[in-house]
């Protein structure tokens, strides 16, 4: 490493982070179209992908808010989409646990799935970098990105009115979903944690208030967890 | 949906996902979390997520909940794709290729 500077960490990571923009934008602007369709004002499908800003979950809630589902399980079943950031911040703390308390705090605001795979990727392949080298590499990671998922949204706003119901948008959110879903099947127990959560999502899909999804989500939770026990025991013995 | 409704969410949901992304950056930050807690969060998207896409797949309601070809074709290509490829944006655009392709194939058989 030759001298690296934190500007020049930072500059590291803005290169690391463009190619997500062909991810990013798309998927803000269906947001944007989507969230419009279903009768969100633009200041509210703004507010929605700037301040919440978790593209998953926002679907995830728009669905359930089109069904009419109760606040509750709507605000319950996005937050469980967003616990696997729970994850991401255990783990950033562990490099970045050093960096002021307000560095920290911008960090949380900005860790979205993208930025935080290609941070803990560089932070294990280069522990020499000092932790504000880590941190300009974090916020260079995420400048393409955070401002162009708000630009997208504007973006399908401004387009959704003009969008006629022969377009089969209402199948745009499946097809995101599926596509997030698919690259998440790397071993036997993400698969079978996501069997298990089909199965019993439509089983109990005449539960009320959505309440099958969220028991569906707590026993394919269980499952994977135990798959993932069991694999390591039979490679120990 | 009143605006109320609908505001209230977007409130809840954005302090909520906040307080997640913090919670160990923020407040015991450095201090490690116990196996057994990462490991149920490990599998939380991909326990929330196929549960949640499994009925509107089956059941659509732009077709009265009736199982549809088109959209069941789109469905399996597009999980399909992103398996093999491992790229969303690839996944994204041959599933939406299907969709379009089947609902003017059945729409002009």
């Amino acid at each position: 490493m030759d001298g690296a500077t934190t500007k020049s960490l930072y500059w590291q990571g803005v290169r690391a982070g463009v190619p997500f923009l062909l991810v990013v934008m798309p998927f803000g602007l269906l947001f944007g179209v989507v969230a419009t369709e279903a009768g969100l004002t633009a200041w509210q499908t703004m507010a929605f992908s700037s301040v919440v800003f978790a593209g998953a979950s926002q679907f995830a809630a728009l669905q359930l808010m089109v069904e009419n589902a109760p606040m509750a399980i709507v605000v319950a079943t996005a937050l469980a989409v967003n616990l696997r950031m729970a994850m991401y911040s255990a783990s950033l703390a562990t490099y970045l646990g050093d960096a002021p308390f307000l560095t920290r705090a911008l960090v949380a605001y900005v860790n979205v799935d993208q930025s935080y795979a290609v941070a803990v990727n560089t932070f294990e392949d280069r522990p020499d970098l000092t932790t504000p080298q880590k941190v300009g590499y974090f916020f260079g990671a995420v400048t393409p990105i955070v401002p162009m998922w708000i630009v997208a949204t504007a973006l399908g706003v401004w387009l959704g009115e003009g969008i006629p119901p022969s377009m089969a948008l209402d199948f745009a959110v499946p097809i995101c979903f599926l596509a997030i879903i698919a690259p998440m099947m790397r071993t036997l127990a993400h698969m079978l944690a996501a069997v298990t959560s089909i199965v019993v999502a439509l089983l109990l899909a005449g539960v009320p208030y959505n309440l099958g999804l969220l028991a569906a989500a707590g026993t394919a939770m269980i499952v994977g967890a135990q798959v993932e026990v069991w694999q390591d025991q039979r490679t120990r013995r | 949906m009143s605006d109320f409704y609908i505001w209230s969410i977007i409130a809840i949901l954005a302090v909520g996902t906040y307080l997640i992304r913090f919670s160990f950056l923020g407040l015991i930050a450095g201090r490690d979390l116990p196996d057994w807690v990462l490991r149920h969060l490990r599998y939380t998207a991909v326990a929330v997520l196929p549960g949640l896409v499994a009925p509107l797949v089956l059941w659509p309601d732009a077709t009265d909940g009736q199982p549809d070809p088109a959209r069941l074709s789109a469905a399996l290509v597009t999980f399909g794709v992103g398996i093999l490829t491992r790229n969303v944006v690839a996944a994204i655009l041959c599933g939406g290729a299907t969709l379009y392709g089947m609902l003017w194939a059945l729409g002009a058989g």
